[in-house]
Formats: C-alpha cells, sequence, structure tokens
C-alpha cells in the first residue's frame, strides 16, 4: 500500500508540473488532494489494513498530502505570475504614440514677467500701487519737472486726447506723484512702492516699438535713502532677474525726475558678455533707467527735500520678456495670436 | 551728433585709446553710440567692449603722405594725366589719374610747392570709387591707354572719408603734428589724417555738449587735463562798424541778445581743404568759405550764425544804414526761406526783420532773399541768442529743423554770441580775405544773472552714501569749469555760463553739482548698500490680490489670458450692437477720443472688451477648432462734467469651436460649446471667488442672443453678462461658428467675493440617496422647481441636483420631465427611511400644488 501511495505521488507531482493554467490546476487539485481525490481514496481504504500499520499508513498518506499541498501552492503562483507576464506583454501599447490632448489654460507672457516683478520686488518689502492710464499733463509732466515746450518732452511722443490737458500716460512715473500724494501723509512717512500699468506713446507700431506697453516703476522714498541704496537694491534685483554672477553697469543718463538719473545695463545673458546680436555685440543689455527722486518732484509730492530723499527706477516688461525668452517682435504680445500665447 | 577725435583734439589731449575714451563717456552720460573709424585700426581694451568695425584699415607701408612734384599730360589721351608723385622713396612714382582738379597744374613743368595728397602703392587695399555698393579692390599693375601704372593717388571715397570721388585730395599745405614739425612724404597717412568720429547721443540736459568745444570740456573733466580756449579775438584793420547797421529788439524775453560784424571786400570762395574735410565728418556738405564758416562755428562752439550780404541789405534800406529788427511777425507776413520753402508766418515766430520786411525766422533758418551769393563782397556776421521754448515751438510748428535751430532749441547761453561772431568774422577774413571792421555792434537788454550755489559737504554723504573730502570735491567741479570759494563744510560754487542746466534753487542746485560729482567721481566707484532705512507700513491690496486669483482660476478651467489694445474705434464698438437692438450698457458714456490718432483703427479707448475677445478670435479661427480667452483690463467712460474718465476692470471672456477633437485613440469628439460651458466657467469663477447670492436673470444686453444670456445679478446689480453672442454680431465679424462670451464688471465682483469664507465640516451620520422626476410645463424655468424643492424640503434636504432634462412620447406634450437626486442628512441623528419619504411626499405635494407638476412614476 506504502507504493501505491509512493506512485499516486509522483504521478500528482508530474502532472502537476504539466497543469499550466487555473483550470488545469483546479481539476489536478480535485483529482489528488480533493474530498474524493486519490490520496483520500487511499486513507479510506485503510480499513483493510492490521490495527497496527493504520498508524503508520496514515501518517505517510498525511505527509504525501501535505507536500501536494504545498507543491499545488508554489506551482498556483508560478502558473498566477506566468499568466500575469502573459497579459503584461500583450498589453504593452506604441509608447511613441501622442497622449489624449489637454487643452492648458495660461498667463498672457507680459503678465508672468510682471508676476516675477511683484514676487522680487515684494521681497524686498514693496508693495503693489497702482494709478489710472489717462492722466492731466500737469502730472504726468509738469509735475514730474517736465514743463511745458521742455526739450525733454521730444523724449516721450504722446497721445493728446480731445480733452485739453488730458493725455495718455506716456510713462508710469505719474503713479510717483500720485504715491507720494497718498501715502506720504503731507511728506511724513516713508514710502516703498513698486508701479506697474500700461503705458501709451505715439510711436510707429513695428517689430521693436509698441504704441502701448507696459512699465514698473518703483519708488523709494525715506530719510536716509542713499545713491549707493540704488545701485545696491538693483543690483540684487538683477542678479536674482537674470543671473546670480550678472556683471551690472551704471551708466550717467538723464531723466528730468531724478538726479543723478542712470540707465543699467546688465551682462548680456545670451552671450555672457560676448557679443551677440541681441546685445548688438555691446555684451550689454539695457534693462532699466533710475535716479535719485529730483528735489522738484519730491516737493511736488509733498515732501521737504531737504530732509527727504529717494530713488525711482523704471523697467519695462515686455523687453525683459523678449529678452529671456528670445521674442524678436514687440508686435507678438497685444497680436493675440494662440499660436505664439499657448508657447507659454 | 559726430565729433572726431582729432577735432576734439585741438582743445584737449587725449593720452587713452579712444574706444576707452568712448566708455568713459558713455558711462558719464554722453552715450557714444558708434565709433567711425578713418582708416585707424580698432584697438582691443581690456574691460571694454566695442561691437567689432569693418572699416577699411590704411596700411602703414602702402597708404603713405604724397607730394605731386609735377603733373604731365598724358601723351595719348586728353582726360588723364601724369602725376608726378614723391612717396619718400629714391624716385618719383608716376601714376596716371583722370582727377579734375589736377588738370590746372598740367604741362606746368616742376611744381613750385608741391601738392600734398594721399598715395597709394600697389598692393594697397582701398574702396573701389567708381562702385555704387562698398566694394575693396586692391591696387594692382596695368596698362592705362598704353602708360603701365600701379599705384595711385587717393580721392576721399577711395580712402572711406566721405562719398567724394570729383578729384583727389589735396591738402592746402603741408600737414603738420600737432606740434607744429612738417609730415615728410611717404608719412603713414593714419598718423596724417586718420581719425575715430565719435556719434553720441545727447539727452536734452547736455545741450551744452552740443559742439566740439562741448564734448572737449567733458573730456578734459573725465581725464583731468586742461582744456585749451579758441581764439576768439579778430583781426580789424577797416573803417568802424559803428553806423554801418543798426540793431532794435522789440522783445527781449523771446531774443535777448543780437551781435553784429561786418567784413568788406572778401572773396566768396571754397573752404581750405581742412575745414572742408572736418565739416564732411560732421556730416555737412562744404558750400562756400562763408557759409561753411558759420556751420564751422556752430559746430566747433555751439554758437550758431548767420550771414547776410550786406549789399543786398543796404539796397533793401534805399541806400541809408540797414537797420535789423527783431520782431514778431505782423498778420500775413510771409518769408521764403533758403530751404526753398515759402512759410506763412504764425503769431509767435521770431523773426529777424529790416524795414523792407523779413529776412530770417530767428534762430532757425535763413532767408533766401539776402543770402550769400558768389558775387557778394560785404559780409554782415550775426550771432544772436533766442530763446529755446520759442525756438521749439517754431521749428515744431514750421517742421524745419536745423543745425542752429537744434543748439537753440535746446538753450545756448546768450555770453557764446559774442565768442562767436568773432571767431566767426576771423575764420571769414582768413580763408576770403578783406578787412574786418572795427568793433561789434552788440545789443545785450537782458543779462542773465550768474549763478552761484552753496553746496554743502554732508549733502554729497547724505545724497550719494560715501564721504567724500571736500578738496576732491573741489577738484572735480573745478575740473568741469566751476568756480568756487572753499570753506570748512561748504564751497561757493559759481556756475560757468555753458552750465544752462544748473538750477538756481538752493536745493536742486546742490542735486545738480552732487550729479556732476557723481559722474566724475564714476558711478561704478559709489558703492552698493541695503537699504538701512524705516521700513514704511504695509497696507492690504485686495484689488491686486483678487484679481490675480480671478486669472489663476480662469486658467485653472483652460482659458488662455490674452492682452489688446486699449485703443478702438466708436465704428468697431458699434458692431456690438445690431441694427435695431436695445443700446449698449455703456451707450451713455463718452469717448476718450485721441486728438492726434496714430492709426485709423485706434481713435478712442475701448468702452467694452468685447471687440478684442471677437477680433482676436476671429484671427485665430483660421488655426484654432476651439478657443477659449479671456481678457482682464481697464475700459474708459467718459463722463460730462470730469475732467479724467472712470477706468473700471472688467473681465471678458470667450469660448468657441470644439469642446475637444477627435483624436487617434478613436474615442467620440465630445461636441461643440453651447451656452452651458460659459454658464459653467461663470458657476466656477462665482464659486471659486465665493460670491454669494448671485441669481441669473434673462438680459437685455444687445450684443447676446436673446434667448440663451443672462445677467449675473447680486443685490439688485449687475455685476455682468454672459452667454451666446448674437448671431448678427458674430455675422458681423465673420465669426465662423457660435461665440460664447462675457463681460463682467470685476470691480464689482472682487468687492462681492468673500476671501474669509467658512468650512463646512464634513457629515458625521449616513445621508439617505432618492430620485425624483416631477414633470413640469415646458416652459418653466428649473430654479423655480428647485426653489419649490429646496423650501418643501426643508433642513434636511441637504442637497438637491438636476441630473436629467426629459422631453418625449412617454409624457404630454408641451411638458418636460426634470430629475433631480435628493439628499437627505442631518448631523444630529443617522434619518429613517421612513423619514425622508414623508419629506419626499411633502415636496410632491408643495410642486403639484405651486407648480402644476405631476410626479412622473
Ligand atoms: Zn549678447
Amino acid at each position: 500500500m506504502l507504493e501505491q501511495l509512493q506512485a499516486i505521488e509522483e504521478e500528482a507531482l508530474a502532472a502537476l508540473e504539466a497543469a499550466s493554467d487555473e483550470e488545469a490546476l483546479k481539476a489536478w487539485s480535485s483529482r489528488y488532494i480533493g474530498k474524493k481525490g486519490a490520496v483520500t481514496q487511499v486513507l479510506r481504504g485503510m480499513g483493510g489494513l492490521p490495527a497496527e500499520e493504520r498508524p503508520r499508513m496514515g501518517k505517510a498518506a498525511n505527509e504525501a498530502k501535505v507536500r501536494l499541498e504545498a507543491a499545488y501552492e508554489q506551482r498556483a503562483e508560478q502558473v498566477e505570475a506566468e499568466a500575469l507576464a502573459r497579459d503584461l506583454a500583450a498589453g504593452a501599447v506604441d509608447i511613441s504614440l501622442p497622449g489624449r490632448t489637454r487643452k492648458r489654460g495660461g498667463l498672457h507672457p507680459s503678465t508672468r514677467t510682471l508676476r516675477r516683478f511683484y514676487e522680487i520686488w515684494g521681497d524686498m518689502g514693496f508693495q503693489v500701487y497702482r494709478s489710472r492710464d489717462v492722466e492731466l499733463d500737469d502730472i504726468n509732466f509738469t509735475a514730474l519737472n517736465i514743463p511745458p515746450h521742455h526739450p525733454a518732452r521730444d523724449m516721450q511722443d504722446t497721445f493728446y486726447t480731445t480733452d485739453e490737458g488730458v493725455i495718455l500716460r506716456t510713462h508710469t512715473s505719474p503713479g510717483q506723484i500720485h504715491a507720494m500724494r497718498e501715502l506720504g501723509a503731507d511728506g511724513t512717512q516713508p514710502i516703498r512702492v513698486i508701479l506697474p500699468g500700461m503705458c501709451y506713446r505715439y510711436e510707429q507700431i513695428t517689430a521693436r516699438s509698441e504704441v502701448q506697453f507696459h512699465q514698473v516703476e518703483g519708488l523709494v522714498v525715506g530719510r536716509n535713502i542713499r545713491m549707493s541704496d540704488l545701485k545696491g537694491t538693483i543690483t540684487e534685483f538683477a542678479k536674482r532677474m537674470f543671473n546670480p554672477s550678472a556683471q551690472v553697469r551704471f551708466r550717467a543718463s538723464y531723466f528730468p525726475f531724478t538726479e543723478p538719473s542712470m540707465e543699467i545695463d546688465v551682462e548680456c545673458f545670451l552671450c555672457a558678455g560676448k557679443g551677440c546680436n541681441v546685445c548688438k555685440y555691446t555684451g550689454w543689455l539695457e534693462i532699466a533707467g533710475c535716479g535719485m527722486v529730483n528735489p522738484v518732484v519730491l516737493r511736488n509730492g509733498g515732501y521737504d527735500p531737504s530732509e527727504w530723499s529717494g530713488f525711482a527706477f523704471g523697467m519695462g516688461p515686455e523687453r525683459i520678456t523678449m529678452l529671456k525668452h528670445g521674442i524678436t517682435d514687440i508686435r507678438y504680445f497685444w497680436g493675440n495670436d494662440l499660436r505664439f500665447l499657448e508657447q507659454f | 551728433m559726430l565729433v572726431p577725435v582729432s577735432w576734439i583734439k585741438e582743445f584737449v589731449e587725449i593720452d587713452i585709446p579712444v574706444e576707452l575714451l568712448a566708455e568713459k563717456l558713455t558711462v558719464a552720460g554722453l552715450e557714444v553710440a558708434h565709433l567711425n573709424y578713418i582708416g585707424l585700426p580698432q584697438e582691443t581694451v581690456d574691460g571694454v567692449r566695442w561691437p567689432e568695425s569693418h572699416h577699411l584699415v590704411w596700411d602703414r607701408e602702402k597708404l603713405v603722405l604724397g607730394a605731386i612734384r609735377e603733373v604731365k599730360p598724358h601723351p595719348d589721351a586728353d582726360r588723364l594725366v601724369l602725376a608726378m608723385v614723391d612717396y619718400g622713396g629714391d624716385e618719383l612714382e608716376q601714376c596716371v589719374t583722370g582727377a579734375p582738379n589736377l588738370f590746372p597744374y598740367k604741362g606746368k613743368g616742376a611744381l613750385e610747392s608741391p601738392l600734398w595728397t594721399a598715395f597709394a602703392a600697389e598692393g594697397a587695399e582701398v574702396w573701389d570709387g567708381h562702385s555704387e555698393e562698398p566694394q575693396r579692390m586692391t591696387l594692382k599693375g596695368r596698362k592705362l591707354r598704353g602708360i603701365y601704372n600701379k599705384s595711385m593717388v587717393c580721392s576721399e571715397k577711395e580712402l572711406g572719408i566721405s562719398d567724394e570721388h570729383e578729384g583727389v585730395i589735396l591738402l592746402d599745405q603741408q600737414p603738420t603734428t600737432s606740434d607744429g614739425r612738417p609730415y615728410p612724404a611717404g608719412t603713414p597717412l593714419q598718423d596724417v589724417m586718420g581719425d575715430v568720429v565719435l556719434d553720441i547721443e545727447l539727452t536734452p540736459n547736455l545741450a551744452r555738449c552740443f559742439s566740439v568745444l562741448g564734448v572737449a570740456r567733458e573730456v578734459a573733466a573725465l581725464l583731468d587735463k586742461p582744456i585749451r580756449q579758441p581764439s576768439y579775438d579778430f583781426i580789424a584793420e577797416g573803417a568802424p562798424i559803428d553806423g554801418q547797421a543798426a540793431i532794435q529788439i522789440h522783445n527781449a524775453e523771446l531774443n535777448p541778445r543780437f551781435t553784429l560784424t561786418l567784413l568788406r571786400d572778401t572773396v566768396v570762395q571754397p573752404s581750405p581743404e581742412w575745414m572742408q574735410r572736418r565739416l564732411k565728418l560732421v556730416g555737412q556738405r562744404p558750400i562756400n568759405n562763408i557759409v561753411d564758416v558759420t556751420n564751422y562755428i556752430t559746430f566747433e562752439i555751439g554758437q550758431p550764425l548767420h550771414a547776410f550780404d550786406y549789399d543786398k541789405l543796404k539796397a533793401r534800406a534805399g541806400g541809408n544804414t540797414p537797420t535789423i529788427i527783431t520782431r514778431l511777425p505782423e498778420s500775413g507776413e510771409t518769408l521764403d526761406t533758403l530751404d526753398e520753402v515759402s512759410r506763412e508766418l504764425e503769431p509767435h515766430n521770431i523773426l529777424v526783420c529790416d524795414t523792407a520786411g523779413v529776412l530770417s525766422l530767428g534762430g532757425v533758418i535763413g532767408g533766401a532773399e539776402t543770402e550769400i551769393s558768389d558775387q557778394t563782397t560785404n559780409v554782415l556776421l550775426e550771432a544772436a541768442n533766442w530763446n529755446f521754448i520759442n525756438i521749439r515751438r517754431t521749428m515744431q510748428s514750421q517742421k524745419v529743423f536745423t543745425d542752429a535751430g537744434t543748439r537753440f532749441s535746446r538753450g545756448v547761453h546768450p555770453s557764446q554770441a559774442i565768442l562767436g561772431v568773432g571767431r566767426g568774422i576771423e575764420l571769414m577774413r582768413q580763408t576770403g580775405g578783406g578787412q574786418i571792421a572795427q568793433g561789434v555792434i552788440d545789443e545785450y537788454p537782458q543779462p542773465p544773472a550768474t549763478i552761484t550755489i552753496d553746496l554743502h559737504i554732508a549733502e554729497v554723504e547724505r545724497l550719494l552714501g560715501m564721504a567724500l573730502p571736500i578738496d576732491d570735491v573741489a577738484d572735480m567741479l573745478t575740473r568741469l569749469g566751476f568756480e568756487l570759494t572753499l570753506k570748512s563744510e561748504m564751497m561757493r560754487v559759481t556756475v560757468p555760463d555753458h552750465r544752462m542746466d544748473i538750477s538756481d534753487d538752493p536745493v536742486v542746485g546742490q542735486a545738480d553739482l552732487i550729479e556732476e560729482v557723481a559722474r566724475i567721481y564714476g558711478y561704478d566707484a559709489i558703492p552698493n548698500t541695503i537699504m538701512d532705512d524705516a521700513m514704511p507700513p504695509q497696507w492690504e491690496n485686495t484689488a491686486l490680490e483678487r484679481e490675480e486669483a480671478t486669472r489663476d482660476l480662469l486658467v485653472a478651467l483652460g482659458l488662455r489670458e490674452i492682452i489688446s489694445y486699449r485703443f478702438t474705434t466708436p465704428a468697431r464698438e458699434a458692431v456690438l450692437v445690431p441694427a435695431g437692438g436695445k443700446p449698449a450698457p455703456w451707450a451713455d458714456a463718452g469717448y476718450v477720443t485721441m486728438a492726434n490718432p496714430i492709426a485709423s483703427d485706434k481713435t478712442v479707448l475701448r468702452h467694452s472688451l468685447l471687440t478684442s475677445l471677437l477680433e482676436s478670435a476671429v484671427n485665430n479661427q483660421r488655426y484654432q477648432q476651439s478657443q477659449q480667452i479671456f481678457e482682464i483690463g481697464a475700459v474708459y467712460f467718459k463722463r460730462t462734467g470730469e475732467t479724467l474718465p472712470q477706468e473700471p476692470r472688467r473681465l471678458g471672456l470667450l469660448i468657441s469651436g470644439e469642446r475637444g477633437l477627435a483624436e487617434w485613440m478613436g474615442d467620440q469628439a465630445p461636441g461643440a460649446f453651447d451656452f452651458f460651458d460659459v454658464k459653467g466657467v461663470v458657476e466656477a469663477l462665482i464659486d471659486g471667488l465665493h460670491v454669494d447670492g448671485v441669481t441669473f436673470q434673462r438680459t437685455a444686453h444687445p450684443s447676446f442672443h436673446p434667448g440663451r444670456s443672462a445677467d449675473m445679478v447680486r443685490d439688485g446689480v449687475t455685476l455682468g453678462t454672459f452667454g451666446e453672442l448674437h448671431p448678427l454680431v458674430g455675422r458681423a465679424f465673420e465669426l465662423k461658428s457660435p461665440a460664447f462670451v462675457a463681460e463682467i464688471d470685476l470691480d464689482g465682483l472682487l468687492t462681492a467675493s468673500n476671501a474669509d469664507f467658512k468650512s463646512r465640516s464634513l457629515p458625521i451620520t449616513p445621508a439617505v440617496y432618492e430620485d425624483i422626476a416631477l414633470i413640469v410645463p415646458e416652459d418653466m424655468p428649473a430654479d423655480d422647481v428647485l426653489n419649490v424643492i429646496r423650501q418643501a424640503g426643508g433642513d434636511l434636504l441637504k442637497d438637491a441636483v438636476l441630473f436629467d432634462v426629459y422631453r418625449g412620447a412617454s409624457i404630454p406634450e408641451g411638458t418636460k420631465s426634470l430629475a433631480y437626486s435628493l439628499t437627505y442628512q442631518t448631523d444630529e441623528r443617522t434619518l429613517k427611511d421612513k423619514e425622508a419619504a414623508s419629506i419626499r411626499k411633502k415636496i410632491v405635494k408643495a410642486a403639484e400644488k405651486r407648480l402644476g407638476a405631476k410626479l412622473r412614476g
């Protein structure tokens, strides 16, 4: 009888090896280790054995069953793994096919740059102050030390409206006057703001010039604001905006509302200062104008210029966006062609 | 402005490379835009970046100073001569040339004094004088009408000095070094006439630099070198000027000074070569010595001059002493100016006249009648001063821009007139001969006061952020020509006449001087510091923050931001209102109208964002099957009685085309956008901004489809309108597919936004869910049904969501079935099905009673 058991076990193990799917495994299980399976049959047939042989035989049969069950578990796992492997192989896709289109919303490139300005200047304590687009000539020019017929008016071609003395602001600088008068509390409070906004110039629209463009002006007024602060502050900004090791050059210039006035050049980040067509082979990119607030302007803002001082700067988000992203035509900004905008 | 370095060197020594000088000038505010090299090589200077120049560099061996000793006839050609040139070699070189300016010397034998010229030896590279386009060529030997030739004498064009190719360069005399030693034949041409012309862009504050001398003063200050003034003396050997002319100034405000000198018995002829060459380098065309001198002085010291033919003036005065009168025009007066324009004079145009009428537009342009001609022998020279604002107005209104006017319009000090008139008349005498009348006629009714400023050394530190020794500050100001007396902590500064940019206001004047100190000290040398001033008080900026949050919301909803021109035309906006439509919401506002529109499609500022949204959609529809765009920006409403317009912020958005596209995966395309897409965006916006209490009502806005549009109303105020664009408007814009648009009062919406909204806790008991379908009349708004369900459901009804609208055979005609899924829940206890059933019964009953609805079985 032991031989019979041994034969069954051998047969069962061989059959298990051949079972290669779930169905065959199920059939094997009921045939060999199920309630009516071959091993059970052997146990049932023990009735005809002498009583002293029964325990030995019973133990052998049980051990065989345990072995077969373990072999079954192992085989079942293996079959399952093979089946999974087959499924995975069969389920592969061509990953080079395009994905399902997800239309993405997005901000206008000017807004993106404006936000970057808000962020960097905000970290330095500058809050955003906005003022109107349609301005009084008096605020846009005269209060900023540009009296009527002053040669400096030639620097800014102006849109005049049919109302005498009402123009479209040519720069965000009139915001300096508004900010000083509104926030300065009659020249008693310090100020640290940036003034973003749309400005307008009477210029032919070309790849390089537009009739409307954003400007971001900065204004600091305090009891102890020095030109060295202006240089330090602008340099910090340039390092964060462009490149931590960017070289910055301050060049004397002229704006009627600041004195001393300067243009700020930053080492061309496209060619590392070696010279390219964007920087016109000078190695420098002009990024902003700035200066110490002219005493006349401080006075017009309600401050006593012998006690208070300040600095101001102005930069063009579109110009900086163009430099950063290699945009060669400023008309793209208000052209609203989605093929351009969707790149941002 | 063009300034040759060789000319600057007449007034100041320059011992650094031109490239470094240009960098120093640029950093000091005289922005050098270009360097135009004449024959000299470009130098590389450490730390200075200049674009590479592609000019002709004169070979030091092959392009040299030549002396023509004889001009022989060509044996076989009348139109050619043989120039025998001493180029410093052992023998004379024979050059075949057709230069017309050598023909007067043809066949005269050996010349007593040689003709000094530019000689190019075989192998030299020059510009091709016959080529229209700039083209280089290398000299090679060849026969010219039978005579072998391998070198040449050069024209200015061949050397790249000017476009002049009429004749070869002939110097007036043997050229010399700056200390007067003559250059021998064979000297490299680079040393004799090599030059660099600085092209400087001058800002309005730099009127003082509008001359070679003015730039030289800056160079002297920057390089710490002395300035050499030109001579303003003249040799007057003629009878005195007294009684030869008179001056009457009628308006001293507009004409503070007028001076005259007289040159008799002179000859009008071409200017000397050196003067012509300099004038050409600064962009002037030489005419004759008299006119050239007026231009030369204008460019040299910045004082414009004007020369009259004295005899013509005398004839106009009927043989009497001419009287020069400066005055404003009488009505109807006209003037024919030198540029051959007949001008109608305007009331503010200051004029130079005589007793017979108008002579010239003062300080701007002369009249044709008394101009210098070849026959002129007696020259009356004017140097005057004019009010700069008035000259600006005249140039702009008369649209005439001259070198004289440009300088006067920036500001010239009246003290310069007397210098210019003296130096000018002497140069005319030197170049044309004659006798200068003794004396000057000088009317100077309004000499301006000399400005003095007290500069406190503490102010320098307060504004620049660094302490400078008072002696250093004094030194820098002295270098710039300021005169000063020093006290311990203060200096009294006297401003030189040419510094008209320094204010006489004590505080502003100090700032002006401190700027000069900073400029000469060098902006790069001033330290960088971090502000240690008090931080100003911070304030809330919700308007901006919420505007940016709105942008983020719309972007998250898949919309793309656009920014449009804020200009439009009334006609373009009129397209938004179809014929016969109700007036637009902005109809009662006026337009901000440009007095000088730049283009016919940009005459006013917009009232609405819709036009630019629709125009963008039209432009994009060629490339895009689907568009979802928005714009945030101001519109401009002009109100009567207010000087400045209102500038409310608007949010506009537009959705058009396909919601999605069929792709290779074979999914079904989701179809075209409709009203409910734009409503979905509006609802998400309201939800995202936490604006409570907005209801939707049919709108009267004429730009919208009357049946598929709504106003957003809150507390009785319309916050905006959205829906399908009126088909007539879409057609007028030539839109290919329906557009779903919104225009919202952003200020109103954001004011209603509740940033401190309260959140709800999560439920702690299970909910009971149930569906209900009600049959109601077709025209009943879904909102009415929902309101009844909500009211009848009471507090226990947590939510009611419409999930189906059915019309069809299984319900009566003229009705629709609205199916809602209802959620019942309370935190107080777990609801039993029985409770839910009784609420449901209440809802059905209310719907039957108040809406005439029937439960769909
Ligand atoms: Zn570059």
